[in-house]
């Protein structure tokens, strides 16, 4: 490190005893060099967070409902629990995608919540790393849920996490360009391609899914994959072959547009609403958006095609899950699950749902919830059938969705054989 | 000690008893270090300590779980031997280099041309010189979404230019095949880049004297002949300083990738700096992430040290 002059810089003035561009330019380079050092400078800002403050009755919530909608009915409801129970609570709102780094620094500075909301595939990692009380001690339990929604909370056969509503994705249609075609949504995989045939036009694809380059794309995968008998642990697998054999067809015979590979699921609704794609596949959270910003498109929703008919349409479930972490004080995590159980009771699932269109995790308030809710009845049927993405893979979920997205993406965008895409994809998550 | 010694002699404090002259010499010791203080405690906390926790987590298995239970054993070169055998590293590393070396030649040639026009005076220059600084004062992200609409494929701006003048007849898929994404993604960075180059390079020309083209002139040198001759030697410091920071700052560039394409599509545009962001915070395996950011500030490091040969030496010749 030259901080004493250059060798070949004579010592022109013994007086001057610091040189002052050495200087200069060593901070210029220490902000480019400390700028690189992101995971070193994470430690440090796991120094700053304030600890957990309050009375005993004060529950310190975490979680990333920002939007209005979300906000005020799950602020609604703690209220009415809190008051309930005689228990105040205060709620930190985190931007979505950066919840996972704010708890791993609430982690490390010991100042976890009191309850903490996590998106579902994150659950058994955090488990796994013991910052999470089992549940069945607090009296909370599974019974009731649907039992797909009662994986997305569990760990090693313990219950870590409840999800009062889940959500799932199906195929949306525009009904007046389908009876433009003369076609009926469809329910197979061959209907689909004959109905996407029949409504692709020089303006417009018949079909559109999210293949981005993250975990949305690996979603939206799951439903394809899984209805076909594909599984997670066994990624160079007929069944996955063919999923992604019948993402590349749509693909390459221009059904779809090559563009899905950077189209997380907003931009595929955003071209739905364009009229740029006649039937797309997306979940009930942008139904709001669709109708506030295309009020005059008739749309209608059906489960997602199946290979053969008669078969079980398999969706991934989605949704946040409701933790209480180990915060070493026993007594307010005991109330901080009272309060839990009491948010996750089936009348507050009915209100949430309604509010945030989304479905009750219990099963006969879901069957309620689609009589209530005929518009979400499609919802609430693959909601039915659907699948935790983490209940076989765990912890190592997150590496096997990332190799199947970048697989996928392979497919896509250099037409590589299916085979060959996975078969490396297999290899990156042995 | 020994080399303040020689220094007060030469400038000139008489030579006091031993005991008085040590006492002053502390006192003003203390007073210099105290001047540097600041700055100093400032690098050690925000700079220095960073970079020491990184690389002693790139010899850690640091994950998850780290976080919760403060259990980060040592593995040796473990993160580094799976860095190296990952098979996006290469390509990754590919990717650094093709980015940089494309982003530098295209902002650098760019921005000098147009630093060279607007030394020209003209109405309204000084306006549109001040237009050219636009892409600096968006947000990053926002730059990246509206450049993600231009380049799409089928309704995209560029396509429908392009075709619009004849120039293409099939929409070209900038963002969406591995042939193009990562020339469209250069690209972009050059449009974000050119404002600096031409700052610094404008700036650079107007210190030039008239009088040396006035006497190039007089010899026959206009032109291409007074560019290579007379503007070309006298920016050489400016040159320097911009190519050098140039790379500094384009080899770790993030937010733009994963705006425009997130590291694809199947790894197209993934860079150093993107992967490490990848396995630090998407797969939470920050020890490799460490290791993996090491290999990219090494990288900056070699750049910064020739940048600081450069400047001495034109500090020297300066």
């Amino acid at each position: 490190m030259p901080t004493t002059p250059m060798p070949d810089r004579p010592v022109v003035d013994a007086g001057r005893r610091t040189p002052p561009e050495p200087n200069q330019s060593l901070t210029r380079r220490a902000l480019g060099l400390g700028a690189l050092a992101a995971p070193g400078l994470l430690a440090l800002a796991s120094c700053g967070s304030s600890g957990s403050t309050g009375g005993p009755n004060a529950i310190r919530v975490v979680d990333y409902y920002n939007t209005p909608a979300d906000d005020v009915a799950i602020n609604g409801t703690f209220t009415k629990c809190a008051e309930e129970l005689g228990l105040t609570f205060s709620r930190e709102r985190v931007p979505g995608d950066q919840l996972i780094a704010k708890v791993l620094q609430m982690g490390s500075s010991k100042t976890l919540p009191d309850l903490l909301m996590l998106d579902n595939p994150n659950v058994q990692q955090v488990a796994a790393s013991g910052a999470l009380a089992p549940l069945e001690q607090y009296g909370i339990t599974t019974d009731g849920l649907t039992p797909a929604v009662a994986d997305l909370g569990m760990h090693d056969g313990t219950l870590y996490g409840i999800a009062p509503t889940v959500n799932t994705i199906a195929l949306f249609y525009n009904v007046a360009m389908l009876e433009e075609a003369g076609v009926t949504p469809p329910t197979t995989w061959d209907e689909l391609r004959a109905a996407a045939e029949a409504l692709t036009t020089p303006d417009r694809y018949g079909f559109a899914f999210s293949a981005i380059a993250s975990y949305e794309g690996t979603w939206q995968f799951m439903p394809f994959m899984w209805s076909n008998g594909g599984e997670e642990t066994d990624l160079s697998g007929e069944g996955v072959l063919g999923a992604s054999q019948l993402w590349s067809d749509f693909v390459s015979a221009g059904l779809t547009s090559r563009s899905v590979v950077n189209w997380g699921q907003g931009d595929v609704m955003d071209q739905f609403k364009a009229g740029n794609a006649a039937m797309v596949i997306n979940g009930p959270w942008n139904i709001a958006g669709l109708e506030a910003d295309t009020p005059d498109l008739d749309w209608d929703v059906v489960t997602i095609p199946v290979p053969t008919p008669g078969g079980e349409s398999v969706a991934p479930l989605g949704g946040e899950v409701w933790t209480v972490p180990v915060t070493g004080d026993e007594e307010k995590q005991a109330k901080a699950a009272a309060l839990l159980k009491a948010f996750v009771a089936p009348e507050n699932q009915l209100f949430m749902a309604a509010e945030r269109s989304t479905i009750p995790g219990d099963a006969e308030a879901a069957i309620q919830f689609a009589s209530e809710n005929p518009d979400l009845g499609t919802f609430v049927e693959q909601v039915s059938t659907a699948r935790s993405r983490t209940a076989q893979l765990g912890p190592d979920w997150p590496r096997t969705a990332k190799a199947i997205y970048t697989a996928n993406q392979r497919v896509l965008v250099d037409d590589t054989d299916p085979a060959e895409a996975f078969d490396e994809a297999a290899k990156t998550v042995r | 000690m020994t080399t303040t010694q020689p220094a007060a002699t030469r400038t000139g404090i008489p030579a006091l008893p031993p005991t008085r002259r040590r006492r002053r010499l502390t006192g003003d010791l203390l007073v210099r270090y105290a001047f540097i203080a600041p700055a100093a405690l400032y690098m050690i906390a925000f700079f220095g300590y960073p970079i020491l926790k990184n690389v002693v987590m790139s010899f850690q298995a640091y994950d998850f779980a780290t976080f919760f239970n403060g259990k980060a054993p040592f593995v040796g070169f473990a993160n580094y031997t799976a860095t190296f055998s990952d098979p996006i590293f290469l390509r990754a590393l590919g990717n650094t280099g093709l980015f940089t070396i494309g982003s530098i030649i295209g902002q650098f040639v760019i921005g000098m041309g147009l630093a060279l026009y607007f030394r020209k005076k003209f109405p309204l220059s000084g306006f549109l010189r001040s237009l050219l600084l636009l892409p600096w004062l968006l947000p990053m992200i926002v730059s990246a979404a509206v450049w993600r609409w231009i380049l799409e494929q089928d309704n995209g701006a560029l396509n429908q230019f392009l075709a619009g003048i004849g120039l293409i007849s099939d929409p070209i898929p900038w963002l969406n095949s591995s042939d193009t994404a990562l020339i469209a993604v250069i690209m972009v960075n050059i449009w974000l880049g050119i404002p600096f180059n031409v700052v610094l390079l404008y700036s650079g020309l107007q210190s030039i004297p008239d009088e040396l083209y006035e006497a190039g002139q007089l010899d026959g040198a206009t032109g291409w002949k007074s560019f290579w001759n007379i503007t070309l030697p006298m920016l050489r410091p400016v040159v320097s300083v911009v190519l050098l920071l140039g790379v500094i700052y384009t080899i770790k560039v993030l937010d733009l990738i994963i705006g425009l394409t997130g590291g694809g599509p199947a790894n197209a545009t993934q860079t150093l700096a993107t992967r490490s962001y990848e396995m630090s915070f998407v797969e939470f395996d920050f020890g490799q992430g460490a290791a993996l950011s090491n290999v990219l500030i090494l990288i900056a490091l070699a750049f910064s040290l020739v940048y600081l040969r450069a400047n001495a030496r034109a500090a020297k010749n300066g």
